[in-house]
C-alpha cells in the first residue's frame, strides 16, 4: 500500500495542523505518502465559475502528473478533493471538455488517459488500511470523551461513493475506534458557511453558530471534522460569532488529530497547539 | 400448397412505420401465396370474414397473418381458419407491430425487416401438420392465497357461488392491512365494521375452508389441475379446542407483555402466547416460537398450559403438509408498506416522534395501543403535526411510482389527527392526487376544516433549531413552491406517509406460481386494460394491492372480477390445452434420461421396462427444454419441428 499525497494549498497553510497529524498517522500505521511532485493549485471552486476550461486545465495537470507514478491520490482538502473529483467526472463525460484539456497538457508536455483514482484519507483508512488495523495501534483510547463528528458539504456530495451522502458515517467508526462516543449530530454534512464567512460574515457565521450551538447542546465536547475550511471556519471566529448571537466555545479538532493522540502519538507532532480554541484539555481520555 | 397472406395496417400503428402495400406485393410473388391481401383492422369482424371467405372461395390450406402479438389475437386467427374450414394449426402469425413498427423509426429499414419476418412465416407454415386442441376437465374448486380484503373478498363470492374455496392465509388471523385501521377514506367508516362482518362469514361459510398461519409450499399440474401444497405451521394450540378466552394469556410466566406486538406495528408489546386484536379470526391464541420459553428451552413451567381448562395447549404439535387439488388459484398476497428508514433525510428511527403512517393508524385507533389517544412516544400531546406525503414514492431514489392511496390517507389522517388533539396539523404534499369517487370532496373538507396545505417535497426533518421558537422541536424543512420560499416549520409530531410496495418476497412466491412481475415487483398482469387480473399462468389470477398500489374499493373491485374470472373457469368444467407439447419417438430414444430432470414441470418419466422416456403431455407446457436437449433428437416439440424451425430460419435468411 502507497499514496500519493496531495496537500492542496491549505494543508501547507491555515491547515498545517491537518497536514502534520494525517502524515504522523499514516507513518504509524506504516503506509508511506509521497507529496506529489510540483503539485499545483486545485483551482478550488472560485476558479471554476470564472474560467472553465482553464480550472479543469489547471487541475488535470496534478492528475496527469499522477498519473505517471501510477499510485491513488489522497487529497485530504474537502474542496480539493471535490475539484479533482469533479474534474476526472468532467473529463470522462464531455469529450469537448477532454479535448480542450488535452490539449493544453499536451502544450506541456503532458497527457492524461483517465487512470487515476482520488481518495479521501477516510476512504482509504476504512477501505484499504482497515479499522482492525487502525484499532491495533490504540494505545491511549478517549475513554468518556463526547464529539460530534462533522463533515461538512463538500466530502460526500456529490462525487463521493465511499460513504452515504446523507448520513455519513466513515468518520464516526474511526472515532469510536479512538474510543471516544460520538453524538447524535444531525447537522453533519450541513454548510459551514464556506468562503461567505469572509465575504458576508454576517451569513456565514449564522451557519458556523448553528454548528457550534448543536455541537454544545448535545455535550460534545469537540466537533471533529475532515476539511480544513470547516475547521477554520468554526475555529477561527468563536468571538465574533458569540458577541453577535450567543457565546460558544468549543474546540474544533481533526479527526487525525483524534486518532493521532488515540494512537499515542506526541501532540508536537499533531498541531494541537495550532488551534485557536485550546483542544489539548479533551483530547485525552477522562 | 395455397397459402393465403394477409397484412393489418392497425390503423396506423403499423402502417405508420410500414409500407403495408410494399409488403403485400412482395408476399404475393413468394412460392405457393395463392391470396395476398392488406386490411385496416384484420382483427375486426370483416377483416376474420375477408380470412373465411377466402379459404372456401381459394381453397387456401396454409394461413399467416402479419399484425400485432400473437399473445393478442393468435386465438382469433386460429377460429378464423378453423371458421373457413381449415385446421387452426396451418397457421402462423408474424409480429410487425410490437417486434417491428413500435420499435423502428426508418421506414424503409422497417419494411425492409416486415418482409424478412414475413417470408419466414411463409416458408415456415408449409411444414406446419394438423394438430388438434386437448380437452381436460376442471376440477371446480378454487385456492385463494392470502387473507387480506382482497382475499377475503374473492373467497366469499365464489362460496356464494356455489365453490369450494380454500382460503390460505401466512399470518395468524385474517383481515390484512384493513384491520390496521381506524376509519376508511373518504366516507369515514369504521374499517372494523365493514371488515369484521366479511371475516366471520369467511369463518362460518360451510363452503370456505380457512386455513391461517399457513403457507403455500409447492404447486404442481396446469390449469384446471393444479396440486397445491400447503404447510399449517403449528400454534402449538389445538385449534378444535381452543375458544380463544385467553386465559393462557393471563397465565403465561411472563407477568407483563415483552415482546414486539408486530400487529400493532411496534407500539405495544404481546406475550409469546397472543392473539394479534379481539376481533381475530379464527378466534385463537397462538404461540410465537421464537419467545416462548418452554419453545426454546423446554424448560417452563408451562403455566398457560395449566390455565387452559380445556386442555388446547400442546408444545408437542408439529407442522403439516397439507395436500390439496384445484382448477383455479387466486392469489392476493397484498403489499408492504415502505419502510421510512429508507429515507435517512426524515428521521425515522433516529427521533422518536416521527411516525409511519401505519403506527399513526393505530395511534388514533379506538382499539389500539393508546385506545386511540394521541400520545407521543416521549408522553407527550402534540399541539402542531406535520404529514409528508410521498415517502417512499414519486422518488428516484426509492420508488419512483405514485402509491395511489397515500394522498387520500394522509388526509383521512389529518382529519383524525385532528379531531383527536385539535393540533395545527401541517400537509405537505407535491401534488394532491384524489381520483376516486367523492375524494376531490374530502380534500375539499379538509381545506374547510383548516388543515394548513403547503406544496413542496419535503427536503429533511431534523431536531436542531435556528430560532429560540424551534428549540425542543422537530424542524420541517421545506420549499414552499406556492409561495415561492424556504420554510422552516416546527411540530411536535411528523408522520410520514409511506409508500407501498411488493411484498419482500413477491419473487419467491412468483416463481412458485410461475407467473410474472413487473419491474417494480408487483405482480404482472396478462394485459393491463382487457386482462387485468389474469396472469401468463393459465387458472392463476391476481386480485388486490399485490397487483400494483390501489385503495380498498378498488381492491374489492379487483377481487370480484378475479372471482369472476376464476368461476368462468372452473364453471366450464374443462379446459383446452395447446397443443404445442413435446413427445418423444420410441424407437430412436436411446433411454439415457439425460431429459429426465430438465423438465421444470415433471412431466417426463422414465419406463424401466421400455427403457424410453415418455412425455406426460397435459403436464408439458410446451418450453422445449427436452427437445434442444435431447441427445438423439427424438423428443419432438408439436409447432416447432425441426424443419419448420429451419424452414422459418431460411426464410429470414435468404
Amino acid at each position: 500500500m502507497k499514496y500519493l499525497y496531495y496537500p492542496g494549498c491549505s494543508l501547507k497553510g491555515s491547515g498545517k495542523a491537518y497536514e502534520e497529524s494525517l502524515l504522523a498517522v499514516f507513518r504509524a500505521l506504516g503506509v508511506p505518502l509521497a507529496e506529489l511532485d510540483d503539485w499545483n493549485c486545485c483551482g478550488a471552486t472560485a476558479y471554476m465559475s470564472v474560467e472553465e476550461t482553464k480550472s479543469y486545465a489547471l487541475a488535470a495537470r496534478n492528475l496527469a502528473i499522477a498519473e505517471r507514478e501510477g499510485l491513488d491520490v489522497i487529497a485530504p482538502c474537502s474542496a480539493c478533493y471535490l475539484v479533482l473529483n469533479k474534474t476526472q467526472h468532467a473529463l470522462q463525460e464531455n469529450a469537448g471538455i477532454r479535448s480542450r484539456v488535452s490539449g493544453a497538457l499536451g502544450a506541456a508536455g503532458l497527457s492524461y488517459q483517465g487512470h487515476v483514482r482520488v481518495r479521501h484519507p477516510l476512504d482509504v483508512l476504512i477501505n484499504d488500511i482497515g479499522l482492525d488495523a487502525v484499532k491495533k495501534k490504540i494505545v491511549n483510547p478517549l475513554k468518556g470523551r463526547r464529539f460530534a463528528p462533522y463533515y461538512g458539504c463538500q466530502l460526500v456530495r456529490p462525487y463521493s461513493t465511499f460513504d452515504d451522502p446523507v448520513n455519513p458515517v466513515t468518520m464516526d467508526k474511526l472515532v469510536a475506534a479512538a474510543g471516544a462516543e460520538c453524538v447524535e449530530y444531525p447537522l453533519k454534512t450541513r454548510c459551514c458557511g464556506g468562503s461567505l464567512t469572509g465575504t458576508v460574515p454576517e451569513v456565514g457565521q449564522r451557519l458556523s453558530y448553528i454548528l457550534i450551538k448543536e455541537a454544545m447542546k448535545r455535550k460534545a465536547e469537540a466537533i471533529v471534522t475532515v476539511c480544513p475550511l470547516c475547521q477554520f471556519n468554526l475555529d477561527g471566529y468563536q468571538d465574533q460569532i458569540s458577541s453577535r448571537f450567543s457565546e460558544v466555545r468549543l474546540p474544533i479538532v481533526y479527526f487525525t488529530q483524534v486518532l493521532g493522540l488515540a494512537m499515542g502519538l506526541p501532540s508536537g507532532q499533531l498541531g494541537i497547539h495550532r488551534g485557536i480554541i485550546d483542544a489539548g484539555a479533551v483530547l485525552t481520555a477522562r | 400448397m395455397r397459402i393465403g397472406f394477409y397484412i393489418c395496417h392497425c390503423g396506423t400503428n403499423i402502417a405508420g412505420t410500414i409500407d403495408a402495400a410494399a409488403v403485400r406485393d412482395f408476399a404475393a410473388e413468394l412460392p405457393g401465396v395463392a391470396v395476398s391481401r392488406d386490411y385496416k383492422y384484420m382483427c375486426s369482424d370483416p377483416g376474420q370474414e375477408m380470412i373465411v371467405q377466402d379459404i372456401r372461395d381459394n381453397k387456401l390450406d396454409r394461413l399467416v397473418v402479419a399484425a400485432c402479438s400473437p399473445s393478442l389475437h393468435e386465438e382469433t386467427f386460429r377460429k378464423a381458419a378453423a371458421k373457413g374450414g381449415m385446421n387452426s394449426f396451418f397457421f402462423q402469425m408474424v409480429n410487425i407491430r410490437e417486434h417491428n413498427a413500435w420499435v423502428h423509426e426508418d421506414k424503409a429499414a422497417a419494411t425492409q425487416k416486415a418482409k424478412d419476418q414475413v417470408r419466414a412465416a411463409i416458408t415456415r407454415v408449409r411444414f406446419h401438420k394438423a394438430l388438434e386442441k386437448k380437452s381436460v376437465p376442471v376440477n371446480a374448486n378454487v385456492l385463494v392465497v392470502g387473507g387480506g380484503i382482497a382475499g377475503i373478498h374473492a373467497a366469499l363470492t365464489l362460496a356464494n357461488a356455489g365453490k369450494t374455496v380454500t382460503l390460505v392465509e401466512r399470518d395468524s388471523t385474517i383481515g390484512g392491512h384493513m384491520a390496521l385501521f381506524d376509519k376508511t377514506f373518504p366516507t369515514l367508516d369504521c374499517a372494523a365494521c365493514i371488515l369484521t362482518p366479511k371475516m366471520s362469514a369467511v369463518k362460518n361459510h360451510p363452503n370456505i375452508t380457512l386455513w391461517t398461519y399457513s403457507e403455500v409450499s409447492k404447486v404442481e399440474g396446469y390449469v384446471g389441475n393444479y396440486k397445491v401444497t400447503v404447510k399449517r405451521k403449528t400454534r402449538y394450540i389445538k385449534e378444535d379446542l381452543c375458544v380463544g378466552c385467553l386465559d393462557c394469556i393471563e397465565a403465561c410466566v411472563f407477568k407483563e407483555p415483552k415482546f414486539r406486538d408486530d400487529f400493532n406495528q411496534g407500539l405495544s408489546k404481546r406475550k409469546p402466547v397472543y392473539m394479534s386484536f379481539p376481533q381475530a379470526t379464527p378466534k385463537l391464541v397462538t404461540i410465537d416460537p421464537e419467545t416462548c420459553i418452554q419453545l426454546k428451552t423446554g424448560k417452563c413451567r408451562k403455566s398457560c398450559a395449566e390455565a387452559c381448562d380445556r386442555k388446547a395447549i400442546d408444545f408437542e404439535l408439529k407442522d403439516e403438509m397439507k395436500e390439496l387439488e384445484v382448477g383455479a388459484i387466486i392469489l392476493a398476497t397484498g403489499f408492504s408498506a415502505f419502510d421510512p428508514k429508507r429515507h435517512a433525510y426524515y428521521g425515522y428511527g433516529r427521533y422518536p416522534n416521527v411516525y409511519s403512517a401505519l403506527e399513526v393508524e393505530r395511534l388514533v385507533n379506538a382499539s389500539g395501543p393508546t385506545n386511540g389517544e394521541v400520545v407521543l412516544r416521549d408522553g407527550k400531546h402534540p399541539k402542531a403535526i406535520g404529514i409528508i406525503h410521498c415517502v417512499g414514492s414519486r422518488d428516484e431514489h426509492t420508488n419512483k411510482w405514485c402509491s395511489r392511496v397515500c394522498c387520500m390517507y394522509s388526509l383521512k389522517l389529518a382529519h383524525l389527527l385532528k379531531e383527536h388533539t385539535g393540533a395545527e396539523i401541517y400537509d405537505f404534499y407535491i401534488d394532491m392526487r384524489t381520483p376516486g369517487k367523492t375524494y376531490e370532496e374530502f380534500y375539499d373538507r379538509l381545506l374547510q376544516e383548516g388543515v394548513h396545505f403547503i406544496r413542496g417535497r419535503v427536503a429533511e426533518v431534523n431536531d436542531w433549531a435556528m430560532t429560540p421558537e424551534e428549540e425542543g422541536k422537530l424542524v420541517i424543512r421545506v420549499e414552499d413552491t406556492l409561495a415561492g420560499f424556504v420554510r422552516r416549520i416546527p411540530v411536535d409530531m411528523v408522520v410520514l406517509s409511506q409508500g407501498l410496495e411488493a411484498r419482500k418476497d413477491a419473487g419467491d412466491v412468483r416463481r412458485l406460481f410461475n407467473i410474472g412481475c413487473g419491474t417494480e415487483g408487483f405482480f404482472q398482469e396478462r394485459h393491463p386494460k382487457l386482462a387485468p387480473v389474469s396472469t401468463f399462468a393459465d387458472g392463476i389470477f391476481i386480485a388486490g394491492a399485490c397487483q400494483g398500489p390501489k385503495d380498498i374499493p378498488d381492491t374489492v373491485a379487483q377481487a370480484g372480477a378475479a372471482a369472476a374470472e376464476a368461476l368462468a373457469l372452473v364453471d366450464a368444467g374443462h379446459v383446452e390445452l395447446e397443443p404445442n407439447t413435446s413427445h418423444v419417438v420410441e424407437e430412436e430414444c436411446c433411454g439415457c434420461k439425460s431429459c429426465v430432470p430438465l423438465c421444470p414441470y415433471s412431466a417426463i418419466s422414465f419406463d424401466e421396462a421400455k427403457k424410453k422416456a415418455s412425455i406426460n403431455e397435459v403436464l408439458c407446457k410446451g418450453c422445449g427444454v427436452c427437445a434442444a436437449a435431447c441427445p438423439s433428437g427424438s423428443i419432438r416439440q408439436n409447432l416447432f419441428e425441426d424443419e419448420e424451425l429451419f424452414g422459418e430460419i431460411e426464410g429470414v435468411l435468404s
